[in-house]
């Protein structure tokens, strides 16, 4: 059984200038003890995806349709006090900034010992002790010294190692990481993502964030390609990078591409993001796309398998349609 | 060509182009706060309301401020007396009117002398800092470490009773609080960069405080005034409450609630009267202040 | 962190020391000889003399400044003209009510503020905010004398519940605590609601539920004592206003608090006596402002680091 398996996800903002849809129609799976990656630009959905499987969509948005289930069960159906249950015990979060997700007027250890006794009938010793073993684990120098640190006094790195301590310490089935290395320097980045891969031997399955392509390449087993709030390509990492379909994944490839040639021109998608308020009625993408036919425009393209594991949501890719 | 049309309309809808920002003339700002800020707007008219009645006092009202009428004392609130009549039988409405000529003047005259001398002093502060900047400030901290009704009261006693003095008690407490916020505010104006480069240029000191510091200083006055006002016509009332402001027959409405306190239980009116008038008063004040505020000043929010 | 705390004593002695001249200054400058004044138009000039001489007034200015000074210190403040006793003996008598006053002040303004302030940033825009929010704003615009008299009238006159005036019992201090703390807890929720609204923005609140947190453990265990810190930096500020306050709210609730004596020092042309309340009510207020900061660093961690 996959760990997550999201079906047909659709969360919105209700906004005074109308609904803003943040994720619409998404389908994916996480398996055990895998690491999958969503990527796309910021503003694209991607945070919003991972919030609606937290259960934690800020005012004014909503879940709107769609099945979350974790291990089988629906989550998206769960009252907030049930949630409260799940989160933290059976999926946990791992946030973008580690510089300002760790409370600065509590020691760390506290944060990360509140996680445990939240969900487990321990006593404050043993949590304690497997407040330390978890700071061991994501390979923290002198756990026992550093529970009593305030968040200020650890670099990047060691608060995003904290971070992650606290999201695994109760060893979750499902770790969501959005942008973990984001704010990170490339060395410590590295470190991170070596910590990710160790992280998911124990069974847990990972779903990544990130808009880094490299970062997404080197960790994934599986990689979605979300664009304006819906997934556009799924397939496995060496598919995505060696024949990519959809003409985002392509135009993505080509700058990534054009910045490894060492070409002094770069080349890039021309065109912004759409608003998310005024979506075109057809493909999201079609303002953008060079090869934007007559059906792009008017018809939201549905998602089709074109091999075994790799998808396409595109008009013109493979198919029923014809290229 | 079609496609880049719709481009454009997807960039106008998004509000891109906000970005690119129009000029915040004080046209704007006040366009802006009277669109979204209607109690603000109220206030004003309030406000505006307030001085019109103090002004036309006489003609608003057939009694004149020290008629007695002993025959009618401490007299309910009635068609005749609006609002009662007071312990001397005189009309507590014509005395509210005429006690506002007092009071709004004390909330107006010794907030622009402190305003002037603290801006003053605070523009100097920041601008020149070092020893000028310390000994200001240091003077300001002592001055604000005294509860403001007792270094009134200890000023009072210093001076004497009369508008005057009161107008100079009140500049003299207020003044450093101005000059605290006004020295942040050029602080923090000086390190812009626009003025960094006037001042690598060479454009002399004077110019740089006269044509960029102070200009751009004007939206946290206009500010301080609105919401120092209110402070002002309190400390006074609290003054004449205390019968160490305004004496009588002058009114005030600090005085007015001074003078009904010990008719409270038989002729409550007398003193919750004037009580309403100065929590109408300052209550248009504050609400101004913070709608000017939300409009100017971003930098003085919290 | 010692270090700090050192640099902030020296700091509020120096203010000390300001406020005494400031104030020594501007009482010697008040027209006529107050032993004239002391001892009526019929005493002769010789008997004028020899008091002023025998309390010091003939000495120069700065003479007399540190004299008083060095009295202060051991905790002589003279003798108060009116009353005929001395001004310390006074003042003593006084502290302890205007203490439980203020403080009693401060509880009510602190439980009443916070409750209001958390209460309606949860409830944001909805019916209870607004509701709240106008109270408060009332909160901050109503002149002390006006709560004060409003609730003696009601309570005290209309209800019989409380007394109006005196301190023979607790229940005396209910209705002149609640007048006094008015005013601060109006702008203690206002500040409450707008930190906290800002904190629930934070990104370690999204730690904090991710974790599993319900609301009220959000709130109380990550958001609260981060809303407390510029909670804590405007109630310093508003210990001046406090003491100002207490000065009327006495007068009304006829407490026998030091901001009466200081009222009672100005009918009676009696020097020593206002010199030593303002005075002593102005320590009071520099002391809190330690108090406050001292506090802060106990709570915020960053500030405590960068101490040591």
């Amino acid at each position: 059984m996959n760990t997550l398996e999201i079906r047909n996800l659709c969360t919105s903002f209700f906004t005074e200038k109308g609904e803003l849809k943040a994720v619409r129609d998404v389908s994916l799976t996480v398996g055990a003890g895998k690491i999958t990656g969503i990527v796309g630009e910021s503003g694209c959905g991607k945070s919003m995806l991972a919030r609606s499987v937290m259960g934690l969509i800020p005012h004014p948005g909503r879940l709107v349709a769609g099945e979350i289930l974790l291990n089988g069960r629906d989550i998206a159906k769960l009252s907030q006090r049930e949630y409260c249950a799940v989160r933290g015990s059976e999926v946990s979060m791992v946030c973008q900034d580690p510089m300002t997700s760790l409370n600065p007027v509590m020691t760390v250890g506290r944060q990360v010992k509140e996680a445990i006794l939240l969900h487990n009938d321990v006593s404050g010793d043993e949590a304690e002790r497997r407040t330390i073993e978890a700071f061991e684990s994501v390979g923290i120098p002198d756990p026992d010294k550093r529970l009593k640190s305030y968040p200020h006094q650890l670099s990047g790195g060691l608060r995003q190692r904290v971070l992650i301590a606290m999201a695994m310490v109760c060893k979750p089935k499902l770790l969501i990481a959005d942008e973990p290395t984001t704010a990170l320097d490339v060395t410590v980045e590295a470190q991170i993502l070596r910590l990710m891969r160790k992280l998911c031997e124990d069974g847990t399955g990972i779903l990544l964030i990130s808009h880094n392509l490299g970062v997404i390449a080197q960790t994934c087993d599986d990689i979605y390609v979300m664009y304006a709030g819906s997934i556009v390509e799924h397939a496995d990492p060496v598919t995505l990078f060696e024949a990519p379909v959809h003409p985002y994944t392509r135009g993505l490839m080509n700058a990534v591409a054009a910045l490894n040639r060492n070409e002094t021109v770069l080349e890039t998608i021309r065109g912004v993001v759409p608003n998310l308020l005024h979506l075109p009625a057809g493909c999201a993408f079609s303002l953008r796309c060079d090869q934007c036919g007559k059906d792009c425009a008017d018809r939201f393209p549905e998602m089709h398998s074109i091999r075994p594991g790799h998808e396409v949501r595109c008009h013109l890719a493979g198919g029923k349609e014809g290229t | 060509m079609n496609r880049k049309k719709k481009i454009d309309q997807i960039v106008r809808t998004a509000g891109l182009e906000s970005q690119i920002g129009e000029a915040q003339t004080f046209g704007t700002m006040m366009r802006r706060m009277v669109r979204e800020n209607k109690l603000a707007v109220i206030s004003f008219g309030v406000i505006i309301l307030f001085v019109l009645a103090a002004v036309f006092a006489p003609l608003l009202t057939p009694y004149t401020y020290d008629e007695m009428d002993l025959a009618n004392r401490l007299a309910p609130p009635s068609a005749a007396h609006l609002l009662g009549t007071d312990e001397g039988g005189r009309d507590v409405f014509t005395r509210l009117l005429y006690g506002a000529r007092v009071s709004l003047l004390i909330g107006i005259v010794p907030t622009l002398l402190s305003m002037a001398i603290g801006a003053a002093l605070g523009i100097l502060a920041g601008f020149a800092g070092g020893k000028t900047d310390t000994v200001i400030m240091r003077i300001a901290d002592v001055m604000l470490a005294f509860p403001s009704i007792l270094l009134a009261m200890v000023l009072m006693y210093m001076l004497g009773d009369g508008l005057i003095n009161i107008f100079l008690t009140l500049s003299i407490v207020n003044w450093a609080s101005v000059a605290r916020v006004v020295r942040a505010e050029t602080l923090r104006l000086k390190e812009l960069e626009y003025v960094e480069a006037a001042r690598v240029t060479g454009v002399s000191r004077s110019k740089i405080l006269l044509r960029h510091i102070l200009p751009n200083c004007i939206p946290t006055l206009i500010v301080l005034f609105t919401l120092n006002v209110p402070s002002s016509i309190l400390t006074e009332s609290g003054l004449s409450f205390l019968g160490l402001g305004v004496q009588p027959p002058a009114a005030s409405w600090g005085l007015m609630v001074n003078q009904g306190r010990q008719y409270l239980y038989t002729a409550p009116w007398l003193s919750f009267a004037p009580c309403v008038a100065i929590m109408l008063t300052v209550l248009a004040f504050n609400f101004l202040g913070d709608g000017l505020r939300d409009v100017m000043d971003p930098h003085l929010q919290k | 962190m010692a270090r700090t705390l050192l640099k902030r004593i020296l700091q509020a002695i120096g203010v000390m020391l300001g406020v005494a001249l400031i104030l020594f200054i501007m009482l010697r400058i008040v027209p006529g000889n107050p032993v004239e004044t002391l001892m009526g138009e019929h005493a002769n000039q010789a008997t004028v003399d020899r008091m002023t001489a025998e309390l010091g007034l003939d000495q120069p200015i700065l003479v007399q400044f540190f004299r008083y000074i060095g009295d202060a210190f051991r905790g002589e403040f003279g003798t108060s003209y009116s009353l005929g006793k001395p001004v310390s003996q006074l003042m003593a008598a006084a502290f302890g009510n205007t203490l439980k006053l203020t403080v009693a002040a401060v509880l009510f303004a602190w439980c009443l503020g916070i409750f209001c302030g958390v209460f309606a940033a949860l409830r944001k825009d909805g019916i209870p905010d607004r509701l709240f929010m106008g109270f408060s704003l009332l909160g901050v615009s109503v002149p002390v004398f006006m709560v004060a008299m409003l609730l003696q009238y009601l309570f005290g006159y209309v209800l019989h519940w409380l007394p109006i005036s005196g301190t023979d019992s607790w229940k005396g201090y209910i209705l002149p605590a609640i007048a006094l703390g008015w005013n601060s807890a109006g702008s203690i929720a206002r500040l409450v609601r707008s930190t906290l609204l800002d904190v629930l923005q934070e990104d370690y609140i999204d730690t904090a539920r991710a974790k599993g947190l319900g609301q009220m453990g959000v709130i109380w265990r990550h958001a609260l004592r981060n809303t407390m810190l510029p909670v804590l930096t405007m109630m310093a500020m508003q210990f001046s206003g406090l003491l100002s306050g207490a000065v009327i709210t006495e007068t009304v609730f006829s407490i026998n608090g030091i901001g009466r004596l200081a009222v009672q020092a100005i009918s009676g042309r009696d020097i020593p006596l206002l010199q030593g309340t303002t005075l002593f009510a102005t320590m009071v207020v520099i002391f809190g402002n330690l108090l406050a900061d001292c506090l802060y660093s106990v709570l915020d961690p960053r500030i405590r680091k960068e101490a040591e």
